[in-house]
């Protein structure tokens, strides 16, 4: 989990010339100037333009009509001459489809062969034993003892705790997703890198595709592929795909020019360039998108439960609607279990494959030479029979299953009846000091002039065409009529980051100069960003009820993360060789952090602010569940109605808030970066 | 030094980057300053450069970072697309030929040695050796057949099995040369080869390339930014600066004539004797002989020790060991004495 947050977003367009080194004159009275009439506007022009505090409902853009007429037209009329848009989809859904079927089958639901006419034979699936044993010879493969006892014990969690076969249902699907996104993921990303123009198309979708909720896509996803495991898949494909994409970018343009320089002049052709000395070079940074790829498709086949991905997100799901804390958590934990066995294999195959392979004996026959396969044939025959022999040894049998379901439910109820004043206390302050008087504030603020404040931001940071960027699409968010609610959105995202900054940045500062510390703290919030977000809701929703202050605990909860994270980071790359000099000089440590190392952390600081948010708004769209009256709620409403062009808009509007923060703070780290480098 | 016909041709050779490069190169813009570039938002990394690589001979380029060495020699064989300008090798235009051709060209007749190394991580030596191979479509056991005898050629027998990462710089180096003779290359660039390695490993280094020379006979354009390095493999230096030739002839001529004060900068501090070669010193012979004999090809300073038995002249001999000149003792202090 090392990895597991999303990849820095590159800001796509170079920063044109800083137009505020031009006159430091101007930049000095330039913002007071305008907010001094920001505010006299906000105070005085409801009189005479009242346009610019609600937006006119005439003018609005019917975008959400139109979307839906469009996706309503592509499911029952487009087609594309020799096939229909309908054949495309399930084309698209029978690739899924098949291996998807083959790893259920081995899995959980036992082979059928012979389909049709002929007798079904039924072979049972592989058995818990089989693939514990399996799971801990990869883990040995991998990275020796320790891992394989590692992955062994989450496994057996999942056995022991009777998740197994929910867990396996998502595996499967998860064994389908990953391959798919690291091979779509790559060759974008290698065609991006490969083709200038081609890299320009495909980072702006990339961008709407992780900025966007994944609710929002949900929508249309079901209204083409159907309720199923088929869609989930698709869903997840969508969600996971991107930081491979973009890792694999980064990951050609980080090759060292020589090693480029080496290809052509052993005369490569373009196809031996690419596979043969980029690739094989980038494999470690590679490897980090795989990691990404399996923990976001985790992450999501969880979310797409609502549509039909069953499993362990399913059981999440099913208990949170139900409010059994019990239950949740423990579907959850099977969740986390599932995600760092697979987390720690992928990282230790990606440390691997930076590692010179160990002799292999060129001799010998097939067993030698095949040790593990070997071992994980003969695992699976001997299991099959022990299986016959003993059913216990095929399926764990129900009444040695331990469950802690109730044990949680009744912490939850113990704390409630003997703390309830304290935590309503808490949230009433916080409710009616902060919260309430924030979002009368930004509720009130009249559209056109935080527009024209936004664009004035973007023209500061990056010139022009950042601030037309912003400019226009915070104006496309007011006409389509989504103001009001997405500065709803704003402020409880606004204060979630807030908190969630005020406790990560100081925690990452310790955390850095700590070695010990910061390794607990990784493995804290490891376990914090694989709990599928829906986790977070259930015991804040236990001791907070429902509303908007859950929803902000659950929301810094979740977006602390990155936080925290960069902050180590930004402070961990800070060049040792300038903290000695610093030393040499004879700062005190408080002045070295605070001279030294925070100002040359700034830009990645700035980084995880933005990927705070990023996180930040993921996660509101999932407190939607808990009745905030946000965009989210909007995106929720309109998949249980599968209304594609209200989830759409809503969605987009989401993904707006998100590449306008993103875009300025961006522009912002990138000008501090110049100014230092 | 071998047969002095030029094997590479360098005319006028512009690389500017930035806007309006094209428009900003050629023969009119021979007078453009670096400010006048920078003005135009333009950077001149290699500024009408003109070059004769000869046969057989080691040609080095010298000069500071920044001067535009590393883009020159990219640009020779275009793995930097030149702006302006003519490069001929064996007389072909390299800038005129095809994607193809170039790719035939660096395939069998051009290897080029890295800074950095430049080794693919994830093969082992004896797969990096054999990578320029493998790309000609050459099958294994003939490719790894090579590949051993470059290995043992730069002393790394044994090694073949190791990755990168388990090697010293030096041992990477090395596998570096192998690798970029594999394909026995005609032309042979070195792009500051020894600089990432420790001064020790630098002179081993410096010594077994000077080796393999005298064996191979390889035409080698060599960078660095080390003048005594340049001093010690040169047949003929070229001193780059801001992208321009300041002089280009051999150690003698430059530490002997220094064109610019820049020159002479570097020459400063280099002992005369050991870069003047005897050749410089003598004059023709008179009918007498004296019994001590030198090579005329040597430098001064192995002539030092042979005076100080009391002779007042010495014979220089060429290769055969046929004398050519005679060379006197006051010559031969004068030069010491100047440092």
């Amino acid at each position: 989990m090392g990895a597991s947050f999303p990849v820095l977003q590159p800001v796509s367009e170079p920063i044109p010339e800083n137009p505020a080194s031009r006159g430091a004159a101007r930049a000095r009275w330039l913002w007071p100037l305008a907010l001094a009439l920001f505010v006299l506007f906000w105070q005085f022009g409801e009189g005479f333009a009242k346009w610019a505090f609600s937006y006119p409902r005439a003018l609005e853009i019917p975008a959400a009509r139109w979307i839906g007429r469009a996706a309503k037209w592509l499911v029952d009329e487009a087609s594309f001459g020799l096939f229909t848009f309908t054949d495309l989809t399930r084309f698209l859904a029978d690739i899924i489809d098949v291996p998807y079927r083959v790893a259920l089958g081995l899995l959980s639901s036992g082979l059928l062969s012979g389909q049709g006419s002929s007798a079904v034979q039924h072979l049972p699936p592989l058995s818990w034993l089989a693939v514990l044993a399996i799971v801990a010879l990869i883990g040995h493969h991998a990275g020796g003892a320790r891992l394989a006892a590692l992955v062994t014990a989450c496994f057996g969690f999942l056995v022991i705790f009777g998740q197994w076969t929910s867990a396996m249902v998502t595996l499967a699907s998860i064994v389908v997703a990953v391959p798919i996104g690291v091979l779509a993921g790559l060759l974008l990303g290698l065609a991006a890198w490969r083709w200038p123009f081609f890299e320009r198309m495909l980072v702006p979708v990339l961008d709407l595709m992780q900025t966007i909720p994944v609710f929002a896509y949900l929508v249309p996803v079901l209204v083409f592929f159907g309720f199923g495991p088929t869609a989930a898949i698709v869903a997840t494909l969508i969600y996971a795909l991107p930081p491979m994409a973009r890792v694999t970018i980064l990951a050609m343009r980080s090759v060292p020019a020589e090693i480029r320089d080496l290809g052509n002049m052993v005369g490569c052709s373009r196809r031996q360039m690419t596979w043969k000395v980029m690739v094989p070079s980038a494999k470690d940074s590679l490897m980090v998108g795989v990691n990404q790829v399996i923990m976001l498709s985790l992450n999501m086949v969880i979310i797409a439960s609502m549509i039909g991905a069953g499993g362990l997100g399913f059981d999440v799901l099913a208990a949170l609607r139900r409010l059994d804390i019990g239950a949740g958590l423990e579907a959850g934990l099977a969740i986390v279990a599932l995600a760092v066995a697979l987390d720690r294999l992928s990282q230790a195959y990606a440390e691997k494959a930076g590692r010179p392979a160990a002799g292999i004996a060129a001799g010998g026959g097939f067993v030698s030479r095949h040790p593990y396969l070997v071992a994980a044939l003969t695992i699976v025959v001997a299991t099959f029979l022990a299986g016959l022999a003993m059913p216990a040894l095929q399926s764990f049998p129900e009444r040695w299953q331990v469950s802690t379901g109730t044990f949680w439910s009744e912490v939850v109820r113990w704390i409630n009846v003997n703390f309830f004043d304290a935590l309503e206390a808490i949230r009433n302050v916080i409710l009616l000091n902060i919260l309430v008087p924030l979002k009368r504030l930004l509720g009130d603020l009249p559209w056109a002039g935080v527009v024209a404040l936004l664009a004035l931001a973007g023209y500061r940071l990056g010139g022009l065409r950042l601030a037309a960027l912003v400019g226009v699409l915070s104006f496309l968010i007011a006409a389509t009529g989504q103001w009001e609610k997405a500065m709803i959105t704003v402020y409880l995202c606004g204060i979630s980051v807030v908190f969630a900054c005020l406790i990560g940045v100081p925690l990452g500062i310790l955390a850095a100069e700590r070695e010990r510390l910061w390794r607990w703290l990784q493995l804290v919030i490891d376990t914090l960003q694989t709990l599928p977000s829906f986790v977070y809701l259930m015991p804040v929703v236990m001791l907070f009820r429902v509303g908007d202050f859950t929803a902000m605990i659950a929301v810094v909860a979740y977006a602390v993360v990155p936080a925290i994270r960069y902050t180590v980071l930004g402070l961990q790359r800070v060049d040792p060789r300038v903290v000695e000099a610093g030393r040499a000089m004879g700062c005190t440590s408080g002045q070295i952090l605070a001279k030294i190392k925070l100002k040359l952390a700034l830009p990645e600081i700035l980084l995880g602010l933005n990927q705070t948010i990023m996180f930040a708004l993921s996660m509101l769209v999932i407190t939607a569940l808990v009745g905030t009256r946000d965009l989210g709620q909007e995106v929720y409403i309109a998949l249980t109605k599968a209304d594609t062009g209200r989830g759409i808009v809503a969605g987009l509007s989401i993904a707006f808030i998100a590449i306008i923060a993103d875009r300025l703070i961006s522009a912002g780290a990138n000008r501090i970066r110049e100014r230092m480098s | 030094m071998a047969s002095s016909e030029p094997k590479l041709v360098c005319r006028g050779v512009w690389k500017i980057f930035g806007a309006g490069g094209r428009s900003l190169a050629g023969p009119s813009a021979a007078r453009l300053t670096s400010a006048d570039l920078r003005a135009a938002g333009a950077v001149g990394a290699v500024r009408d450069v003109n070059i004769e690589v000869r046969e057989g001979e080691i040609f080095v380029i010298m000069g500071l970072s920044g001067s535009g060495k590393s883009t020159l020699v990219r640009c020779l064989s275009r793995l930097i697309e030149p702006t302006s300008g003519d490069i001929l090798f064996n007389g072909e235009n390299l800038l005129a030929a095809s994607e193809a051709r170039m790719i035939e060209i660096r395939r069998h007749q051009m290897g080029m040695v890295f800074q950095h190394f430049a080794l693919l991580p994830h093969l082992t030596v004896l797969a990096n050796v054999a990578f320029p191979l493998e790309i000609q479509g050459i099958e294994r056991a003939a490719r790894e057949e090579r590949a051993r005898r470059m290995i043992d050629l730069v002393g790394l027998s044994g090694r073949e099995n190791a990755f990168p990462r388990e090697l010293s710089g030096g041992q990477q180096q090395r596998v570096g040369i192998a690798r970029s003779l594999a394909a026995e290359p005609e032309l042979w660039f070195l792009d500051e080869p020894f600089s990432a390695l420790d001064p020790l490993i630098r002179r081993e280094m410096q010594d077994e390339f000077l080796r393999l020379q005298s064996v191979l006979k390889k035409t080698i354009v060599f960078i660095t930014h080390d003048f005594d390095e340049a001093i010690r493999l040169a047949d003929r230096i070229a001193i780059m600066k801001d992208g321009e030739i300041v002089q280009a002839g051999t150690p003698e001529d430059l530490v002997l004539n220094p064109a610019t004060p820049y020159v002479a900068e570097f020459t400063r501090s280099v002992a005369r004797a050991k870069v003047v070669k005897v050749a410089a010193l003598m004059r023709p012979l008179n009918g007498t002989l004296p019994p001590a004999s030198i090579r005329a090809n040597a430098p001064v300073a192995e002539a030092a020790p042979l005076f100080s038995r009391g002779a007042e002249t010495l014979a220089a001999v060429d290769g055969a060991g046929t004398p050519v000149g005679l060379i006197d003792r006051a010559a031969v202090v004068d030069v010491m004495m100047r440092g």
